[in-house]
C-alpha cells in the first residue's frame, strides 16, 4: 500500500509549460487573452506555491517521482523548506513583473509564452532533485530569459545580450562536466543517493569527487554573480528592460539556491567541503562585496546602481551561508528581502528614467519628474531597502545574519563588510536620489508611471512590508529551512524511502 | 592506450576549443564553442567507460550487467547535451549575425572594433 | 497603550499632513501643532507614575528575541517632554516662519516623522528598536536638511550629515548586536542589569567604542562635529529643534542611558570626558571666529554638547546629574537662540555678522530676548545656564585621577566657559551694537507677533529655572536622574552656594570671556577673520572623493565589458577548482579497470585519434580563414560520430551526425553574412590564451584518462535489467530518454522549441544591409546535379525519417533521429538553392508545430495524472487503462511524437530564419 503521488509538486513546472504552449497556439488567433491567460496562470502556481510553503513547514519533505519510477533511477522532484521558500518568492516576483510589464510598450513576440518558460525553469530548478535535471532546468530558464532579454535589444543590448549568453553557454559546458564527472565517479545523479554515496567513496576518489564539487561551485557562481564570475551582471541587467530586469532579480538567486543545496544537501556530510570549501566560498563573497560596494560608488547611473546592489546581496548571501546555521537562516531571510527590494527598485528607476527623457537613469542635471512625489517616496523606501536600513525588513535580515554569525576571528571581516557595504550604498543612493530629484531644471517632460508598473512595485512593497510585520514567523520559517538543510539526512531519508505508486502500469509489448 | 587515445582527444578538443572561445570576434567563438562542445560530449560518454562492440539494445539472455552493455546513462545525457548546445548556437549565430549589422562589426566587444578593422575582402 | 500611542500618533499625523495640499497652510500646522500639544498631555498623564519612580512598559513580540515595545522611565519621560514641547513651539515658530514657496505639507510631515523616530529612540524597551529609530532620525535629517532642494549647500550638508551619522548608526547597530550577545538581550532591563558582565567581557572595549562611535557622530562630537555646522543649511525652525534641542542630544541620551552599562572604567573616563574636553574646548574657540549666525550657534552647540560628554564621563553620579541637567537647560536656550536668529534672518535677509550690526534700534524686544538667552549661554547667574555651569565647574574640581589631570581639568574648563562668554557677548554686541547695518537690501522690523511668542516662551523659561529651580525644574530633573541611575543621590540646586571656587570661576570666566571679546575686537577685527585654517569639510570631500576615484579605477579594471577577458576569468576559475582538490588529494591509486573488452584493431581507433586531433588543431590554426575552419569543423565532427560509432552507442553517432550537418549548415548560411576572414591579433594575446587553453586541456585529459581507467558503481545496471519489462523497449538509450528520464527530454525539446522560436523572433522583420564590395556566395552554390539530386531527397527522408521513429523504441532511432534526419533533408534541399518557396518560415506554420509538438508530449505525460499516477508515468498495453484502450501503443510513442515534431520545426526555424533574410545590396559602403 502506497500514497497516492502528490501531483502538487509537479504542478509548478508544468502548469506554466502547458500555459505558455497554449498562449502560442493562441497567439494569432485571440492576441488579447495573451495578458489575461498569462496573469491568472502565474497567480495561480504563486497561490499553489504559498500552499506548498505551508506544507513543507510541517517539517515533511514532499518526494515526487516521476514516471513512478523508484530514486535514484527516475527524476525526483523535492519539496523541503527551502525549495518551497524558493517556490514562494519567485510566485510574488513573477506576478509583480508580469503586473508591471502590463501594455509595455516594445515586448516582444511571445513574450508571455516566454515568461510561462521562464517561471517552468525557475520552478523547476528549485524542485528538481537531480543534478542533470538541475542543468536541464537552467537551460530552460536561460533560454526563456534570453527571449525576454533580447527582443528589440539593438546596440550595446544586444552586445550584452550576446556576453550573457555565451558566459552561460560555457557555464553550461562545465556543468556538463562537473555532473558527468560526478556520476563517473559515484555511479548517479541524484542528490539524495550522491550524499548518500558520497562519504563511502574509496579514498582514491575523493580529490575527482571534490573536483567536480567545486566545478559546479563555479558554475554556481557565474549564476550568482559571485567574484570573479560576476562580472556580466551590471552590463546585462543595464540592458534588460523595466519588468524583465524586475523577473531577474531572482536569476541570480537561482545560483545561490544551487550553491547551498550543492554544499549543504550533497555535499553536506563531506568534512573536506565544511573545512576547505566554505571557507573559500567565504572568501569569494567578502570579495563580492567589496566589488559591488566600489561598483555602487563609482557608476553615475541608476540602474547599473541596482545592478552593483545586487551583487552586493549576492556576496553577503553566500558569505553568510558559510557562517553556520543562525546565519544561514538570516541569509535565507534577507534573500527573499533583497529579491524583493531589487525588483522593486528595478521598476522603480526605471520609471524615473522615462521621465527624464534623454537624460534617461544618468545623475545630474535632468528635468524634474512628471511625478516627482510619488517616485520619491517608491524612491526613498526602495533604497532604504535595497541599502538594509532600518527600519525595513533588510535591517532585519542584517541584524539576524549578524547575530547568527559565530564567534570566531574571521566573521570580523564579515562584520565589517555587512556594515561598510550598508554604509556606502546608504551614501551612493542618497547621491543618486539627490541628484535626480532635487537636482533638476527646465519642463517636466515624460510620460507617467505607467498603471501595471504601479502594480507590481504595490505588490512587492505590501509583500516587503508583510516580511517585516510578521518578521518573527518569516525569521522562524528560515532558521528552520537552514536547520533542515544542516541534516541532509532527512532529505535523503525521505527521497530514498519514496515508493512507486503500485502496481506499476507496466506490461513488456 | 584506448584510453589515452581517447582522453587526449578530449584534451585537444578543450584546448582548441577554448582558445577560440577566447578570441575577438564572435564568429571564431561560435567555432570555438562548438569544438569545446565535442569535447563535452566526448567526455559525459567518457564517464560511461568505453565499451566495445555491445551497444545499450537488450538482447534476450543476456545478462543485463556493465560488463555486457555499454552505459546507457551517458549516452543518454549526451543525446540531451548535444541537441541543448545545437539550439544554443543556433542563438548565439543569430546574434552574431544580427550584431554584425546592428553594431557594424562582428566584434565582440565594443573596444575591440577600434582595436582590430574588419578585414576587407 | 499610551507608550504606543505616543510612538505612533506622530506618523499617523505625518501622514495627515502629507496628505494636506499644500495650499491648507494652517490646517497642517494645526494639526502638527496639536499633534505635539497632545503628546505633551499624554506625557501629562504618565508622569506621577514616573515621578513616583515607576517604569511604564508596552511590548509585543516581533523577531527572534527583539520586542516592539516600549518603556518609560524618568530619563525617557523629560527627553519625551522636551521633544513634544520644543516640538509645539517649533511647529508654531515654522508656520510664520516659512515662506509661500515653501511645500508645508511635506515640512510638516517631515517634522512630525522626526518627532515620531526621537520619541522611539528614547522610549524604545529594547536597543534593536533604538537603533532602528536612530537611523530613521538621521534619515528624516537628511531630507530636513536638504529641504531647500534647489540649494547646492543644503544638498552637500544633507548627504554628509546622513553618511556621518550613518556610520555611526552602523558602528551602533554593530556594538548593540555584540552587547546583545554578551548580555543574552536586547532589552534595557536586561542590558542595565548586567553592566558587571558587560565590563568584565573580553569584547567590552569593542562594544564601547563601537556605541560610542554612535553616540559620538550624533552628537556631532569631535572629530566628526563637522557635519553640524553644514547642516544649518536647513531652515532655521530645522536647526531649532533637530540641531540644537533634539537629535543632536540623542548622542548624550545614549551616554546617559547605557551608563550604568559601560560607564565606570578607565577606558570610558579617558575616551568619553577626553572627547568631551577636546569638543567643548574647540568648539568654543572656533565659534568666536564665525561670522554667520547660525554658524556661531552651531559650533556653540558642539561645545556645550561636549561638555555634556564630558559631565557622562566623569563616572560620578553627581556629574550626571549635572549633565541631564545641561541638556535640559541648553535645550531651552539655545532653541530659543536659534529662533531669534531665524528671526534677524527673516527680516534682514541676512545671516552674516559683518552685514548685521546695530539692530538694537530695529527689534529691541528681539534684542532683549536674544540677550537672556545669551546670557544662559555664557553661563551668568539667574539663568538657567548658570546654575549646571556651577555643578559643572564643581565636578571638575573633585576628580581623582592623574595629579596633573587634576590640575589641569578646571584650568581648561574655565577657559572654555570663558570662550563660551566671548561667543555670547559676540552673538549680542556684534549684532546690536557696533555700528550700522551694511547692505541689508530692506530696513529691519520687529518680525509678527507670533514668529516671536515661542522665543519669549523660551526666555521665560530660562528665567524661571534660573531664579526658581526648586519649583520648575526638580521634580522632572529628580526623575530624570532616578531613571538614569535608578537612585537618587545627594545634590542642592540652590541658587546661591556661598562665595565658593566654582562660583568663582564662574566670575573668572565672565570677566575674561568679555574681556577677551573687547581685545579681539579691537586688536583684530573679527570681522576680517574669513575662514578657518581647519576644516572637517575638506577632509571629508577628500576621503569620499579617494574612495571614489579608488572604486572608479577598481571597476574599470574589471572585465565587465570584455567577452574575452570575462571568459578568461571563468576559466582560470574553473581550472583552480578543479585542480585543488586534486593537488590536494590526487588522482588516488585506484585498482586499474578497464572496460574496453574485445577491443578493435588499435588502428581504428589510432586513425580516428589521427583525424579528430589534426581536424580541431587544422580548424584552430586557421581560425581566421573562416570557411576552411568551418569545413575541418565538420571533419572533427564527423571524426567524433564515428568514435561514437566504435564505441557501441549507435543512437548518439547518429544524432552526431545528424547535428553536425545542421550546425555547419547554419554556421554556412550565417558566415555568407560575416567577414569571411578574422584580423589579425597581437601574438602575446595569443599565446596567453593558449597556455590557459592547454592547461585546461591537460587537465581535462588527465580527469578523463583517471575516471576511465578506475572501477565504478553506477545506477545503469537497473536501465539494461528494467527497459524491456517495465520500459517496454529494448533500446536502452532511447527508453530512458522518452521514460526513465522523460522529464529531461521535455525539458530539452522545451529549450529546442523556445530557441527556435526565439530566433525566428529575433530576425522577424530584420533586413541585411550588405556592402556591396562583398559578393554574394550564395550564387554559386547549386550545381545541377546537387539541385537534381534534392528533388529525391525530400521524400525519401520523410521515409527514412519514419522508418527511424517507429523502430526508434528498440532499435536506434527515434523521435530525435527521426526529427533530425527530416529537418537535415529539407536543409540540404535549401543549400541545394531548392524549396524556397515551401520551406519559407514566414509562410509555413512552424510556430503551431512547435507548440503542438510540446502539448503532445507534456499531455502524454499528464496523461497518467488522471489514472493515479505521477507525470510522465509510461502507460504501454495495460488492461485497467480506459483512455489508451487496447491500442496496442506505449504512451512514450506519443511522447516521441511531441519531439519528433518540436525537433523539426524548431530546426527548420533556427536554419531557415537566418537562411532567408531579406537582403538589401547598398551601392555605397556601410557606415
Amino acid at each position: 500500500m502506497t500514497p497516492a503521488p502528490e501531483h502538487w509538486l509537479v504542478v509548478p513546472i508544468v502548469l506554466p509549460l502547458f500555459a505558455a504552449v497554449l498562449l502560442l497556439l493562441l497567439e494569432r488567433i485571440r492576441p488579447a487573452w495573451q495578458a489575461p491567460i498569462s496573469l491568472v496562470v502565474t497567480l495561480a502556481v504563486a497561490v499553489l506555491a504559498f500552499r506548498l510553503a505551508a506544507i513543507a513547514d510541517t517539517d515533511r519533505i514532499g518526494v515526487y517521482l516521476l514516471g513512478n519510477w523508484r530514486a535514484p533511477f527516475g527524476i525526483v522532484l523535492v519539496l523541503d523548506r527551502l525549495a518551497a521558500l524558493m517556490l514562494a518568492l519567485t510566485g510574488v516576483i513573477a506576478v509583480a513583473s508580469l503586473a508591471a510589464s502590463w501594455r509595455l510598450a516594445g515586448r516582444g513576440p511571445h513574450f508571455h509564452a516566454f515568461f510561462q518558460m521562464q517561471l517552468a525553469g525557475l520552478n523547476g530548478a528549485f524542485l528538481t532533485g537531480d543534478i542533470f535535471n538541475l542543468f536541464v532546468f537552467f537551460e530552460v530558464l536561460l533560454i526563456a530569459s534570453y527571449a525576454l532579454l533580447l527582443h528589440q535589444a539593438g546596440g550595446r543590448a544586444l552586445r550584452a545580450g550576446m556576453h550573457y549568453v555565451v558566459i552561460n553557454l560555457i557555464g553550461a559546458s562545465l556543468f556538463l562536466i562537473a555532473a558527468s564527472l560526478l556520476y563517473g565517479v559515484t555511479g548517479s545523479l541524484n542528490f539524495a543517493d550522491l550524499a548518500g554515496r558520497l562519504p563511502a567513496l574509496p579514498e582514491w576518489d575523493a580529490g575527482l569527487a571534490r573536483g567536480a564539487a567545486l566545478l559546479l561551485l563555479v558554475v554556481f557562481g557565474v549564476k550568482a554573480a559571485l567574484l570573479p564570475l560576476g562580472f556580466w551582471l551590471p552590463e546585462t541587467y543595464g540592458a534588460a528592460p523595466a519588468p524583465v530586469a524586475a523577473l531577474f532579480a531572482i536569476m541570480t538567486k537561482v545560483g545561490i539556491y544551487a550553491i547551498i543545496r550543492v554544499t549543504f544537501t550533497v555535499f553536506g556530510g563531506d568534512d573536506w567541503m565544511t573545512e576547505w570549501g566554505h571557507p573559500a566560498l567565504y572568501v569569494l563573497g567578502l570579495l563580492t562585496i567589496v566589488f559591488g560596494a566600489m561598483g555602487a560608488l563609482a557608476t553615475k547611473r541608476l540602474v547599473p546602481l541596482i545592478a552593483y546592489l545586487v551583487l552586493i546581496s549576492s556576496g553577503m548571501l553566500i558569505a553568510a551561508a558559510m557562517l553556520g546555521v543562525a546565519a544561514l537562516g538570516g541569509a535565507l531571510y534577507y534573500l527573499v528581502h533583497t529579491t524583493l527590494a531589487v525588483a522593486g527598485m528595478f521598476l522603480v528607476v526605471h520609471a524615473i528614467a522615462d521621465q527624464r527623457g534623454p537624460r534617461a537613469d544618468r545623475f545630474g542635471n535632468g528635468p524634474p519628474l512628471v511625478q516627482p512625489t510619488l517616485l520619491g517616496v517608491l524612491f526613498l523606501i526602495g533604497a532604504v531597502a535595497a541599502a538594509g536600513l532600518p527600519p525595513l525588513s533588510g535591517f532585519i535580515g542584517k541584524v539576524l545574519m549578524l547575530q547568527g554569525s559565530g564567534q570566531a576571528p574571521s566573521v570580523a571581516w564579515f562584520w565589517a563588510a555587512v556594515l561598510g557595504s550598508g554604509l556606502l550604498a546608504t551614501f551612493a543612493l542618497a547621491r543618486a536620489g539627490s541628484s535626480v530629484f532635487w537636482k533638476t531644471h527646465g519642463m517636466a517632460t515624460g510620460v507617467p508611471m505607467a498603471l501595471g508598473n504601479r502594480a507590481g512595485v504595490a505588490l512587492l512593497a505590501v509583500a516587503g512590508t508583510l516580511l517585516f510585520v510578521f518578521a518573527g514567523d518569516a525569521a522562524r520559517y528560515s532558521l528552520a529551512s537552514a536547520q533542515q538543510l544542516a541534516q541532509p539526512r532527512l532529505y535523503a531519508g525521505a527521497v530514498m524511502s519514496q515508493t512507486p505508486v503500485s502496481p506499476p502500469g507496466r506490461t513488456s509489448p | 592506450m584506448t584510453e589515452w587515445l581517447f582522453a587526449s582527444a578530449i584534451g585537444v578538443f578543450t584546448a582548441c576549443g577554448l582558445w577560440l572561445v577566447l578570441r575577438a570576434r564572435t564568429f571564431d567563438v561560435v567555432l570555438g564553442l562548438a569544438l569545446f562542445s565535442y569535447a563535452v560530449n566526448l567526455f559525459i560518454f567518457a564517464m560511461g567507460r568505453l565499451t566495445f562492440a555491445a551497444p545499450a539494445i537488450v538482447q534476450p539472455g543476456t545478462q543485463a550487467t556493465l560488463a555486457n552493455y555499454a552505459d546507457p546513462l551517458p549516452q543518454a545525457l549526451v543525446l540531451t547535451a548535444i541537441v541543448i548546445s545545437f539550439a544554443m548556437t543556433a542563438l548565439v549565430l543569430t546574434l552574431a549575425l544580427k550584431g554584425r549589422f546592428v553594431n557594424r562589426g562582428d566584434a565582440c566587444d565594443g573596444d575591440e572594433e577600434k582595436r582590430f578593422e574588419d578585414v576587407p575582402r | 497603550m499610551l507608550l504606543y500611542c505616543l510612538v505612533l500618533l506622530p506618523y499617523a499625523a505625518a501622514v495627515g499632513c502629507a496628505l494636506l495640499p499644500d495650499t491648507a497652510r494652517n490646517a497642517t500646522a494645526w494639526l502638527a501643532g496639536l499633534t505635539a500639544l497632545v503628546a505633551c498631555a499624554l506625557l501629562g498623564v504618565a508622569a506621577p507614575a514616573v515621578f513616583g519612580g515607576e517604569i511604564l512598559r508596552a511590548s509585543v513580540p516581533w523577531f527572534a528575541d527583539v520586542s516592539f515595545g516600549f518603556r518609560m522611565d524618568g530619563l525617557a519621560w523629560a527627553f519625551a517632554l522636551v521633544i513634544c514641547g520644543i516640538g509645539a513651539l517649533v511647529v508654531l515658530y515654522a508656520r510664520y516662519y516659512l515662506s509661500a514657496e515653501d511645500p508645508p505639507a511635506r515640512f510638516f510631515a517631515l517634522l512630525l516623522a522626526f518627532m515620531g523616530a526621537m520619541l522611539g529612540v528614547v522610549l524604545a524597551d529594547n536597543l534593536i528598536l533604538l537603533v532602528v529609530f536612530w537611523e530613521l532620525t538621521s534619515l528624516t535629517s537628511f531630507l530636513l536638511i536638504g529641504f531647500w532642494t534647489h540649494r547646492a549647500d543644503a544638498r552637500a550638508g544633507a548627504r554628509m550629515a546622513l553618511t556621518v551619522t550613518g556610520m555611526g548608526g552602523l558602528c551602533l547597530l554593530g556594538g548593540v548586536i555584540l552587547l546583545g550577545r554578551i548580555v543574552g538581550s536586547y532589552s534595557l532591563d536586561a542590558v542595565l542589569a548586567a553592566g558587571e558582565v558587560v565590563r568584565a567581557d573580553p569584547l567590552y572595549p569593542v562594544v564601547m567604542v563601537l556605541i560610542l562611535m554612535g553616540a559620538f557622530t550624533k552628537s556631532a562630537q569631535f572629530p566628526f562635529h563637522f557635519w553640524l555646522p553644514h547642516a544649518m543649511a536647513a531652515p532655521t525652525p530645522v536647526s531649532a529643534y533637530l540641531h540644537s534641542a533634539t537629535m543632536v542630544k540623542a548622542g548624550v541620551f545614549l551616554l546617559a542611558r547605557l551608563y550604568p552599562t559601560l560607564g565606570g572604567s578607565e577606558l570610558w573616563f579617558y575616551l568619553v570626558s577626553g572627547t568631551g574636553l577636546v569638543t567643548m574646548t574647540f568648539g568654543a574657540a572656533v565659534a568666536i571666529f564665525q561670522q554667520d549666525l547660525k554658524g556661531l550657534l552651531a559650533y556653540s552647540t558642539i561645545s556645550h554638547l561636549g561638555l555634556i560628554t564630558f559631565l557622562f564621563g566623569l563616572d560620578s553620579r553627581l556629574a550626571v546629574v549635572a549633565g541631564l541637567f545641561h541638556i535640559l537647560n541648553h535645550a531651552v536656550f539655545k532653541a530659543s537662540l536659534f529662533m531669534a536668529a531665524g528671526i534677524i534672518d527673516h527680516e534682514t535677509g541676512s545671516r552674516d555678522m559683518r552685514q548685521l550690526n546695530g539692530l538694537w534700534q530695529f527689534m529691541p524686544i528681539t534684542g532683549t530676548l536674544a540677550m537672556v538667552a545669551a546670557g544662559a549661554m555664557a553661563g551668568v547667574p539667574l539663568l538657567n545656564g548658570f546654575l549646571s555651569k556651577e555643578m559643572f565647574f564643581s565636578e571638575t574640581l573633585d576628580l581623582d585621577a592623574h595629579r596633573w589631570i587634576e590640575m589641569v581639568v578646571p584650568v581648561v574648563a574655565t577657559v572654555a566657559a570663558a570662550m563660551a562668554v566671548t561667543y555670547s557677548v559676540r552673538f549680542i554686541h556684534d549684532v546690536f551694537w557696533n555700528g550700522q547695518p551694511v547692505g541689508l537690501d530692506r530696513t529691519p522690523h520687529e518680525p509678527p507677533r507670533w514668529l516671536r511668542v515661542p522665543v519669549e516662551i523660551l526666555v521665560v523659561l530660562c528665567l524661571a529655572v534660573g531664579i526658581f529651580p526648586k519649583w520648575t525644574i526638580a521634580p522632572v530633573l529628580a526623575a530624570m536622574v532616578n531613571g538614569t541611575l535608578g537612585m537618587r543621590p545627594e545634590y542642592s540646586l540652590a541658587l546661591w552656594h556661598g562665595f565658593n571656587t566654582p562660583f568663582l570661576m564662574s566670575l573668572v570666566a565672565l570677566g575674561a570671556g568679555a574681556a577677551f571679546y573687547v581685545g579681539l575686537q579691537r586688536y583684530i577685527n573679527l570681522h576680517s577673520v574669513t575662514r578657518l585654517p581647519v576644516s572637517g569639510k575638506h577632509a571629508f570631500d577628500a576621503v569620499m572623493g579617494a574612495l571614489e576615484t579608488f572604486a572608479r579605477k577598481g571597476v574599470a579594471a574589471m572585465p565587465s565589458t570584455s567577452l574575452p577577458r570575462h571568459l578568461a576569468w571563468i576559466v582560470v576559475t574553473a581550472f583552480a577548482a578543479m585542480a585543488w582538490p586534486l593537488w590536494q588529494f590526487g588522482f588516488g591509486d585506484a585498482p586499474s579497470a578497464r572496460f574496453s573488452a574485445n577491443a578493435p584493431p588499435p588502428m581504428t581507433g589510432g586513425l580516428l585519434w589521427l583525424l579528430a586531433v589534426s581536424a580541431a588543431l587544422a580548424a584552430t590554426y586557421n581560425y581566421r580563414r573562416r570557411m576552411m575552419a568551418l569545413v575541418l569543423l565538420g571533419a572533427a565532427g564527423l571524426a567524433v560520430s564515428l568514435t561514437f560509432v566504435l564505441l557501441s552507442a549507435p543512437d548518439l553517432a547518429l544524432t552526431q551526425l545528424l547535428v553536425e550537418v545542421a550546425t555547419i549548415a547554419l554556421m554556412m548560411i550565417v558566415l555568407h553574412y560575416l567577414p569571411q576572414a578574422s584580423p589579425v591579433e597581437p601574438g602575446v594575446r595569443k599565446w596567453r590564451d593558449a597556455a590557459l587553453a592547454g592547461a585546461a586541456g591537460v587537465g581535462m585529459t588527465a580527469v578523463a584518462h583517471a575516471v576511465l581507467t578506475r572501477p565504478f558503481a553506477s545506477i545503469s545496471p537497473f536501465y539494461l535489467a528494467k527497459a524491456l519489462p517495465e520500459g517496454g523497449g529494448t533500446n536502452v538509450v532511447n527508453v530512458i530518454l522518452v521514460d526513465f528520464r522523460g522529464f529531461d527530454t521535455l525539458g530539452e525539446v522545451t529549450v529546442l522549441g523556445a530557441s527556435g522560436l526565439l530566433v525566428f523572433a529575433l530576425l522577424a522583420g530584420f533586413e541585411v544591409h550588405r556592402d556591396h564590395r562583398e559578393v554574394d556566395m550564395s550564387g554559386d552554390w547549386n550545381p545541377l546535379i546537387l539541385r537534381t539530386v534534392t528533388r529525391v531527397v525530400l521524400p525519401l527522408a520523410a521515409l527514412v525519417a519514419v522508418f527511424l521513429f517507429l523502430r526508434g523504441h528498440n532499435l536506434p532511432g527515434g523521435g530525435f533521429i527521426a526529427g533530425l534526419v527530416f529537418a537535415c533533408a529539407i536543409l540540404v534541399l535549401r543549400i541545394g538553392g531548392g524549396g524556397r518557396p515551401i520551406l519559407d518560415p514566414a509562410r509555413l506554420p512552424y510556430q503551431p508545430w512547435i507548440a503542438g509538438g510540446l502539448l503532445i508530449a507534456a499531455l502524454s505525460g499528464a496523461g497518467a495524472m488522471l489514472l493515479g499516477y505521477p507525470f510522465l508515468t509510461s502507460a504501454s498495453l495495460h488492461p485497467v487503462l480506459p483512455v489508451v484502450g487496447e491500442v496496442p501503443i506505449a504512451s512514450a510513442a506519443f511522447f516521441d511524437l511531441g519531439v519528433f515534431l518540436v525537433v523539426v520545426a524548431a530546426t527548420m526555424l533556427s536554419t531557415m530564419s537566418p537562411g532567408l533574410l531579406p537582403e538589401i545590396v547598398d551601392p555605397e559602403p556601410v557606415s
